[in-house]
C-alpha cells in the first residue's frame, strides 16, 4: 500500500494543487416516480411514462412514494451517514419546457440524510476518506431534445418526476484519479444496496464536479479552519457520466484555472460543460446569470417524518457493503487490504473472485484473478462481464495446479488456451497432454540420460559443492534440461529431488 | 306546482324522495331559470344542460330502484376552480383557453357519487384572486341584490361570486366554492347566503386548481345552514391523492343544526372592531351577541392580539405560493400559447397575455417576496406571524367554544368601485383571512339587511375540526334572526 501523495500541477509561477467536491445524482431504483404512480421503466416511447401529476395538469398534487424514501435511507446508512428523522421538501422555482411544474421538488434546507463518510481505494494503491455533506431526494426533469428539428425543441417527460438522490461530498478529493475512484466507490455502494442501478451510460448516475486550484498548503489550511477561501474560486463541471470524462474534464479545467490565475485574470465562479469531442470545458452560465430559485417549503407536502424503529429495521436488513466485503475477504481469504478493497469495490469482480476462491486457496485465487485475469482484461480493454475465462474454468485451473496435475507455468499456457476458447482447463490438459509427470521412474530415466551426456556439467556441480555451496548453481542448469526434455511436464519438485540424489548433493 | 328553484336543498331532497317531483323536472326548472337570468347575472361561464338532464334522468332511475344517494337528483352549480371531466375548466383565466380535464376533482366526484346533477361551471375571480369577481376573464358576476331604490350593479363578492350569485338568485340548489382568504364567506355575506370553509384538510384539494396550497379549502355556498351541512357532509373526505388531506373522523354535521347552544361559550374578539367600520355592522354584531345570549350562550370578551398582522401576512403567503403554483401555466402543454422569437419571449408573451392584471400583480408580489435577500424579511416573517395567529386562536379556544365576528367590514359594494384600489379591495378580507392562516373552520350566515336593504353576515369561527360548533351557532343565529329575505327578481 502506498501513501497518498499530493497531485501537483506545475504552473509558470510555481506548483498548484487541485481540490474537488462532487455532487452525484443517482436515480433511485424504484418502480414508480417520486411523487406520482407513473412507472420509471427505461426505454418507453417518449411521453408514455407520464402521469397527470408529472405533466403538471391543473389541480394535480404530489404524493410521496414511500419506496423512494426507504431507498434514500438505505443509501444514507450505506454512507455511514446521519438519517434525519425530520426532513422537508422545498420547491426550486425556474422555467424550462422540460420542467412542467415550473419548479423542481427538492430538499434544500432540511435533507433526509446528513453527514457521513466513505473510504475510497485509489488505483494507485492507497485509500482515502471522503466526507459526505448530505444526501437529498429530488425530482428529475424531463428531457429536451434539440436536434430532431432545426427550429423546434421536443420534450420527453418520461424522466420527469423520477426520483433522484443528490449525494454531495465535502471538498476532500485531491486528484482527477481520486474523483473517478470516489464515483466508482459510491457506485459500488449503491449497487450493493440496490438503491441505484449505477448505469452511467443511461445517465442513471452522473456527477457534477466542483473544481478549484490552490497553492500547496491551501487545502490543509482549509481543513484546519473550514474556510473555503483557502481553496480558491471554484467552477462547477456539469453532468458527467463516465470516469474517463470526469478525469479529462478535471485535468483540463485545473489547467485552465491555473493559466487564468497566472495571467492575472482570475477565475470566475461559473457553471461549465465538458465537451467530449474537444476535451475542453466551456462556460454554461456565470454566477451573475445564476437563477434565483426562490426556494420555499412545498405547501402541497407535509414534512417527512420517519420513525426510528423503521430506520433501525432498514439498518438490520442492509445487504453486505463493499467495506464489509473487503473485511471478509481479508479475514476469510487472507487477502491484503489493497487487493480486498479493489475486489470489493466492484461487485462483479468480487462475485467472480468469490466464485473462484470459495473452497480454494485465497491468495492463489487473488493472484490469478487480480493479476492474470484482470491484467489480461485490461490489456484487451474488456469488462469482467465479457471475460472469456469463466470463474468456473479458472477455479478448475486452480484445482489442477493444487493437485499437482500441472505446474504454475503450464497453467499459464492452459489459461491462454481457455482464453482462446479451446475448451475447459481439464479438457485442454488432457487433449494436449500437458499433465505433469510425477512418475519418478520416467523422470529418473531422463535424469540418467542427461547426467550421462554431460560429464563436464557434472564436474562443475561437484566442484561447486566442494567449494561449500549448498545449492550449486549448475544444478539449475540440470533442472532446466530435464524440464526441457519432458516438455515442461515433469513435476519440478520431483526433478529437484531426483537430481540431488543422483548428483549426491 | 311551486317554483322548484326556490326550494332549499333540504326541501328539494325531501320532495325528490317523496316523488313530489322528479330530478328531471327540477333540473329543467333550473335550466330555464339559468337561461333567463345568466345574461344579466353572468353567474355561469359554462352551462351543461344536456349533461344535467342526462344525470337527472339517471338519478330518477336510481331513485326508482331505491338506490338514491344523499344528493340524488339535486341540481348543483360547480365553481370553475374544480376540474370536471369532459367539461371546460379554466378557473376563469384566459391562459387555460378551452382546457377540458380528463379527470374529476375529488370534491365533485364525491358529489356525483351521491347522485348530484351538474348544471354548469360557475364564474369566479381569475384563479380565485379577487374579492369582487371582477378579475374573471369571462366578465364580472352581478349580485342579484340591489340597494333600496337603486339600480347600480353590485358585486356579489369574490372569488366565489358566481357560486354566491347563483345560489342567491335560485340558479342552483347549492354550489361548490373555495376559500383561500374569505372567498366563500365574503360572497355568502354579500348575497344573503350561507357559506362555510371547513378546517384545512377536510376537503381534498385534488383536482381543484391551486391558488395558495396552504390556504385553499373547498366548501359550499347554500341557501340555509342545514343545506350547507348537507353539502359539506358529501364534499369532505379523506383522500390519499392529497398529502394535506386529514384522516379525521367526520361527524354528520346536519345533526348540529338545531342543536341547542345553551351553555356554549362564545368569544368576541376585540381586535375585530376596526376603525371606520359602518354602524350597521357594529349593530349587527351586537344583535348577534344578544341573540346568542338570549339562547343561553355565555359571551366572553377575548383578545387575538396578532390579528392586525393577519392581512399583510396573508398577502405575502398567498401570492408567494401562487407565484409558484401558477408557474405551470407556461403555454407548453395545454392552454393558450403566444408565440415569440425565443423561449423567453414565448413565456413572457404567453403569461402577459394569458393572465389578467390582478393575477400578474400577485405573481409579481409573490416572486418578489421569495427572492434571494427578501425571503427572510417577507415570507419567513409572514410564516412566523401565521404561527402567532394560530397560537392566539389556540389560547382563546382554551376558554371559548367558538368566536363570533362580522364576516366583512361592509355590505356589497358597487362594481367598479374598488377596482382601481387594490388595498381597499384587500381590506374586504380582514375578518376572514385569519381562519385561513390558522386553518380553522369559519361559517358566514346572513342575519339582517343594512340601511340600504343589502344583506349582512356574521361569521362563526370554530376550533380545528369543530365545524359542528360552527353549524350549531350559525343555525341558532339563522333561527333567531328569522332572516328569509330574498332579492327581488329584476333579472329576466
Amino acid at each position: 500500500m502506498t501513501d497518498r501523495t499530493p497531485y501537483i500541477l506545475e504552473g509558470e509561477t510555481g506548483d498548484w494543487e487541485v481540490v474537488m467536491g462532487l455532487e452525484v445524482h443517482a436515480q433511485v431504483a424504484s418502480q414508480a416516480k417520486l411523487f406520482s404512480g407513473a412507472p420509471t421503466a427505461f426505454g418507453a416511447d417518449p411521453n408514455c411514462n407520464v402521469s397527470l401529476v408529472d405533466a403538471a395538469l391543473p389541480g394535480m398534487l404530489p404524493v410521496i412514494n414511500k419506496g423512494c424514501v426507504e431507498q434514500a435511507v438505505k443509501t444514507g446508512l450505506g454512507l455511514n451517514a446521519q438519517v434525519n428523522l425530520w426532513s422537508r421538501f422545498d420547491r426550486k422555482n425556474y422555467f424550462y419546457p422540460d420542467l412542467p411544474q415550473g419548479y423542481q421538488i427538492s430538499q434544500f434546507q432540511f435533507p433526509i440524510i446528513g453527514e457521513g463518510e466513505i473510504e475510497v481505494e485509489s488505483d494507485d494503491g492507497y485509500s482515502f476518506t471522503v466526507g459526505i455533506e448530505r444526501l437529498h431526494l429530488e425530482q428529475d426533469a424531463g428531457k429536451s431534445i434539440h436536434d430532431l428539428d432545426p427550429s423546434s425543441t421536443y420534450v420527453d417527460l418520461n424522466r420527469s418526476g423520477v426520483a433522484l438522490m443528490e449525494i454531495v461530498s465535502k471538498p476532500h478529493i485531491r486528484s482527477p484519479q481520486e474523483a473517478a475512484a470516489y464515483v466508482k466507490k459510491l457506485r459500488a455502494i449503491l449497487i450493493a444496496l440496490e438503491t441505484c442501478d449505477g448505469d452511467m451510460e443511461k445517465g442513471n448516475l452522473r456527477a457534477d464536479v466542483n473544481v478549484s486550484v490552490c497553492r500547496p498548503g491551501g487545502y490543509d489550511k482549509f481543513r484546519e479552519t473550514g474556510d473555503f477561501s483557502h481553496l480558491g474560486t471554484r467552477c462547477e463541471l456539469k453532468n458527467m457520466n463516465s470516469y474517463r470524462f470526469i478525469q479529462q474534464a478535471i485535468e483540463y479545467e485545473a489547467n485552465r484555472q491555473i493559466e487564468l490565475i497566472e495571467s492575472g485574470k482570475g477565475v470566475d465562479q461559473e457553471t461549465r460543460l465538458f465537451d467530449t469531442t474537444t476535451g475542453e470545458t466551456r462556460s454554461m452560465r456565470s454566477k451573475e446569470d445564476a437563477h434565483d430559485y426562490r426556494y420555499f417549503p412545498d405547501p402541497d407536502l407535509l414534512p417527512l417524518e420517519l420513525q426510528q424503529d423503521w430506520v433501525d429495521q432498514i439498518r438490520v436488513n442492509l445487504p453486505e457493503l463493499p467495506d464489509q466485503k473487503k473485511e471478509r475477504f481479508i479475514s476469510d481469504y487472507g487477502l491484503t487490504p489493497y487487493d480486498a478493497g479493489v475486489l470489493a469495490a466492484d461487485y462483479e469482480k468480487a462475485d467472480y473472485f468469490e466464485a473462484v476462491a470459495k473452497g480454494r486457496d485465497g491468495k492463489m485465487a487473488v493472484n490469478w484473478v487480480a493479476n492474470e485475469l484482470f491484467g489480461r482484461l485490461n490489456k484487451e480493454d474488456l469488462e469482467i462481464g465479457d471475460s472469456p475465462v469463466s470463474a468456473v474454468h479458472l477455479g478448475e485451473l486452480l484445482d489442477l495446479i493444487k493437485s499437482g496435475d500441472i505446474s504454475g507455468k503450464i497453467a499459464k499456457t492452459v489459461f491462454d488456451k481457455v482464453w482462446n476458447g479451446e475448451g475447459a482447463p481439464a479438457e485442454i490438459v488432457e487433449k494436449d497432454g500437458l499433465k505433469q509427470v510425477s512418475d519418478t521412474g520416467a523422470i529418473e530415466k531422463i535424469v540418467d540420460d542427461i547426467i550421462a551426456a554431460n560429464p563436464s556439467q557434472v564436474e562443475q556441480v561437484q566442484a561447486q559443492k566442494a567449494e561449500g555451496h549448498a545449492k550449486p548453481k549448475a544444478l539449475g542448469w540440470f533442472v532446466g534440461q530435464v524440464m526441457k526434455a519432458s516438455q515442461g511436464k515433469a513435476n519440478p519438485q520431483a526433478v529437484n529431488e531426483i537430481l540431488k540424489a543422483k548428483l549426491d548433493l | 306546482m311551486t317554483d322548484l328553484t326556490k326550494m332549499t336543498l333540504s326541501d328539494a331532497l325531501d320532495g325528490l324522495e317523496a316523488k313530489t317531483f322528479s330530478s328531471v323536472e327540477i333540473t329543467e326548472a333550473f335550466i330555464s331559470a339559468i337561461e333567463g337570468a345568466n345574461s344579466s347575472l353572468n353567474a355561469y361561464v359554462v352551462q351543461t344542460p344536456e349533461k344535467a338532464l342526462e344525470m337527472a334522468k339517471a338519478s330518477d332511475e336510481r331513485r326508482a330502484r331505491g338506490e338514491a344517494g344523499i344528493l340524488d337528483g339535486a341540481p348543483l352549480g360547480i365553481k370553475d376552480l374544480f376540474c370536471t371531466e369532459g367539461v371546460r375548466t379554466t378557473a376563469c383565466s384566459h391562459i387555460l383557453g378551452e382546457f377540458t380535464p380528463t379527470y374529476e376533482s375529488t370534491v365533485t366526484a364525491n358529489l356525483w357519487r351521491e347522485g348530484a346533477v351538474m348544471l354548469g361551471k360557475l364564474n369566479m375571480d381569475e384563479f380565485a384572486m379577487g374579492s369582487s369577481n371582477e378579475t374573471s376573464y369571462y366578465g364580472n358576476v352581478v349580485n342579484p341584490w340591489r340597494r333600496n331604490g337603486g339600480n347600480a350593479e353590485l358585486t356579489p363578492g369574490g372569488s366565489s361570486g358566481g357560486s354566491a350569485s347563483a345560489v342567491a338568485a335560485d340558479l342552483c340548489l347549492a354550489a361548490t366554492a373555495s376559500d383561500t382568504g374569505g372567498s366563500i364567506r365574503q360572497p355568502a355575506a354579500f348575497t344573503g347566503t350561507v357559506g362555510i370553509k371547513p378546517t384545512y384538510g377536510r376537503a381534498s384539494r385534488y383536482g381543484m386548481v391551486a391558488f395558495a396550497s396552504s390556504l385553499d379549502q373547498a366548501g359550499p355556498i347554500a341557501k340555509s345552514v342545514k343545506d350547507a351541512a348537507i353539502m359539506l357532509n358529501v364534499m369532505c373526505s379523506h383522500d390519499n391523492k392529497d398529502s394535506t388531506s386529514l384522516n379525521a373522523e367526520q361527524p354528520d354535521w346536519t345533526k348540529s343544526v338545531g342543536k341547542p347552544v345553551k351553555g356554549m361559550k362564545i368569544g368576541i374578539p376585540k381586535e375585530y372592531r376596526v376603525d371606520g367600520m359602518p354602524e350597521d355592522i357594529e349593530k349587527l354584531w351586537q344583535q348577534g351577541i344578544d341573540w346568542l345570549k338570549a339562547a343561553g350562550c355565555e359571551i366572553v370578551d377575548v383578545s387575538l392580539p396578532h390579528t392586525k398582522y393577519a392581512l399583510p401576512a396573508y398577502y405575502i403567503v398567498a401570492p408567494a405560493e401562487a407565484s409558484s403554483n401558477l408557474a405551470r401555466y407556461d403555454g407548453m402543454r395545454y392552454g393558450v400559447r403566444q408565440d415569440g422569437q425565443d423561449l423567453n419571449d414565448v413565456y413572457s408573451n404567453t403569461r402577459a397575455q394569458g393572465f389578467g392584471a390582478e393575477v400578474r400583480r400577485r405573481l409579481m408580489i409573490g416572486t418578489y417576496v421569495l427572492s434571494a435577500g427578501y425571503y427572510d424579511a417577507y415570507y419567513l416573517k409572514a410564516q412566523k406571524v401565521r404561527t402567532k395567529i394560530l397560537q392566539d386562536f389556540q389560547t382563546v379556544f382554551e376558554e371559548v367554544d367558538a368566536l363570533l365576528t362580522p364576516t366583512c367590514p361592509s355590505a356589497a359594494f358597487a362594481l367598479g368601485e374598488r377596482h382601481d384600489d387594490p388595498i381597499a379591495m384587500y381590506l374586504n378580507d380582514v375578518f376572514t383571512v385569519t381562519a385561513n392562516l390558522a386553518g380553522l373552520p369559519g361559517i358566514s350566515v346572513p342575519v339582517s339587511l343594512d340601511n340600504n336593504g343589502l344583506p349582512l353576515g356574521l361569521q362563526v369561527i370554530g376550533k380545528a375540526l369543530d365545524e359542528a360548533s360552527c353549524f350549531q351557532v350559525a343555525a341558532e343565529l339563522e333561527t333567531a334572526s328569522g332572516f328569509s329575505s330574498k332579492p327581488s327578481a329584476w333579472w329576466g
